[in-house]
């Protein structure tokens, strides 16, 4: 910074420009400002409003009892223990195909090669594809079609783990970069082989990137809606998911039957599903951080 | 090799690594068998339906109606409401964005920016079903009605296309601000040397040499917006429209594919099919506009040190 020192009188002012460009630049600051703080404002509002409205419905039998068409009984059991269920399956998928494929991009493939290249600008393009799509996919191919396994827990889980597969494999891709040659080169120099030395030394340092992207991955899963109407269940599910074959619900569905009701108390009893669900969502993305912070190394 | 030395390469070629490596090829080609899923269920579909339908009638037909009798399968209904809902939220969500990228980038305290940004990429991956919800039950009964008394109808594309905008301003605003901050010191310094005030070197150096990662910003919040379902099925209604009027209902791609999706309709009829037919019409815009955004990004980077 440098000292301000008296202008001579007459002399132009030359830190700040002419008085016009000054106010000028004021009001651009202010109008700047403005934006932002709209912007903050209505997320705000928007999480407040989903609170205020949902709190009123959160008790415990709220988390213990099944939909209902009495909205004083109507709980989300149902639906989370879908979710949990979902959750499982995509974890189950996401996890070892993510990381090998990252595993492979990273330390096997060629990048020269155009089948290599062609899977990594696939990969970018997937995950722009909007989540709708991967519901029409997961309705032509796992609920009809070749599969045919109709609309339950393993179509869903399996569409939403498509879905999200991107995230993973980026964030298993970075983690796995960070790790420095040095690392690899020392292993290879003691006789492992290139596998012993991924799978002993690599990976173990490349844990806490891979876990935070699964959760990040997960925390998308978890509310997304759009691809489940097509893959989900259609109807009211007043029973536990016993299986992967069983039919399911899950929260953010839940919640949009309740919004589609047009009685007001059931749009309360949508945002406490809600409100529930930004709770997981909270927890997901601090454990999240938590990890990253804990367990981050730095060469 | 000479008797005696000792070979260099590997003594025991383990048949285990070669498996290893086409087990992990296989995880690989996962995520393109995933692509050709989405390409061949669509294109199926799609070509089954035009031979039901007839190609003419989806291009040409003015109309989307193919519950009624006689069926209409005109897609422009479907392709204007999306971008009505579209063009509306990008009117709002581009200038607030990119003014709240520019705060933070060039105006706001290292402190502010630190504490504001995380919120800004948390805000990202909250669920879109919250913001159907917030259209649905505040935006159009409290602030449109109520508040500035806009004669609108309970589902209508001014509530959906305003939190569509909420929704993606988030996205276009860190991945700009990402683009701002990334422009070197230097720059600014120059351009501060000479006598510039903030307002000029904001919009008449840093916008200009971050040009590419803005509009990759903005081109990734409109194909978000393109393809948002929840939002339009919740509050936009289930009627598709011409015209540009957003105080009416007005149904999109997006929604008509999971308002048809939801119910149990057979395989192999149109209706089946149509959900196919507009799920390639969604697809292919999206690609269109990705590519867009890629071409750009290549042709005005500004690569520094």
């Amino acid at each position: 910074m440098s000292t301000p020192e008296a202008i001579a009188p007459g002399a132009p002012d030359l830190r700040s420009g002419p008085r016009k460009e000054r106010i000028k630049d004021r009001a651009f600051r202010v109008a700047m400002l403005f934006c932002l703080a709209v912007a903050l404002a209505t997320l705000v509002a928007l999480v407040a409003q989903v609170a205020v409205k949902g709190a009123g419905s959160l008790s415990g039998h709220f988390f213990t009892d099944y939909a209902s068409s009495f909205p004083e009984n109507a709980g989300i059991r149902a639906a989370l223990l879908g979710t949990l269920w979902l959750m499982g399956v995509c974890a189950a998928f996401i996890i070892p195909v993510g990381v090998a494929t990252a595993v492979y991009l990273e330390e096997y493939a060629d990048g020269t090669k155009w089948w290599n290249r062609f899977i990594e600008v696939n990969i970018q393009n997937l995950a722009a594809v909007p989540s709708i799509i991967y519901g029409i996919l997961g309705l032509a191919f796992l609920v009809r079609g070749p599969f045919g396994m109709g609309r339950v827990v393993l179509a869903g889980g399996l569409t939403l783990a498509l879905l999200v597969l991107p995230v993973v494999i980026i964030a298993a891709r970075e983690a796995i970069r960070a790790v420095p040659p040095s690392i690899r080169e020392g292993s290879m120099a003691l006789g492992a082989t290139q596998w012993q030395t991924i799978w002993k030394q690599v990976l173990p340092a490349a844990v806490p990137g891979i876990a935070t992207g699964v959760i990040l991955a997960l925390s998308r899963a978890i509310g997304e809606t759009a691809p489940l109407i097509l893959v989900g269940a259609p109807i009211f599910i007043a029973f536990d998911p016993t299986g992967l074959n069983s039919d399911f619900t899950v929260l953010p569905l839940q919640a949009f039957n309740w919004i589609s009701q047009p009685q007001s108390e059931f749009k309360d009893l949508a945002a406490a599903a809600i409100l529930v669900l930004l709770g997981v969502l909270l927890l997901m993305n601090a454990l999240a951080i938590w990890l990253r912070n804990r367990y981050q190394q730095r060469w | 090799m000479a008797p005696g030395r000792v070979s260099l390469g590997a003594t025991n070629r383990r048949l285990g690594e070669r498996a290893i490596r086409v087990a992990l090829f296989a995880a690989a080609a996962v995520s393109v068998l995933t692509t050709l899923g989405i390409l061949v269920a669509l294109l199926r579909e799609t070509i089954a339906f035009f031979g039901d339908v007839g190609i003419g009638h989806f291009i040409t037909d003015g109309e989307w109606s193919p519950l009624f009798a006689p069926p209409h399968y005109g897609i422009w209904q479907l392709i204007n409401g999306t971008f009505l809902v579209t063009g509306f939220a990008i009117l709002v969500a581009i200038p607030l964005g990119l003014g709240s990228a520019i705060y933070l980038s060039e105006y706001a305290s290292s402190r502010a920016r630190k504490f504001i940004k995380p919120v800004l990429e948390t805000l990202v991956g909250v669920p879109t079903i919250i913001f159907g919800y917030f259209a649905l039950t505040f935006v159009t009964p409290t602030i449109l009605q109520g508040l500035l008394g806009v004669d609108v109808q309970i589902f209508n594309v001014l509530a959906a296309s305003l939190v569509v905008a909420i929704m993606i301003l988030p996205t276009i605003a860190t991945i700009s601000e990402d683009a701002m901050n990334s422009v070197p010191q230097s720059l600014r310094e120059g351009a501060f040397g000479m006598g510039a005030t903030k307002l000029q070197v904001s919009t008449r150096v840093v916008f200009p040499a971050a040009l590419s990662g803005i509009v990759a910003a903005c081109v990734l919040g409109i194909s978000r917006a393109i393809g948002e379902t929840m939002i339009v099925l919740i509050a936009a209604g289930q009627k598709p429209c011409s015209g540009v009027d957003p105080k009416q209902p007005c149904e999109t791609i997006a929604a008509f594919i999971a308002a048809t999706g939801k119910g149990d309709i057979p395989t192999g009829s149109v209706e089946y099919k149509t959900i196919f037919a507009a799920g390639a019409t969604l697809f292919f815009l999206t690609l269109i506009f990705n590519a867009i955004a890629i071409r750009f990004v290549r042709r005005y980077r500004q690569v520094y040190e």
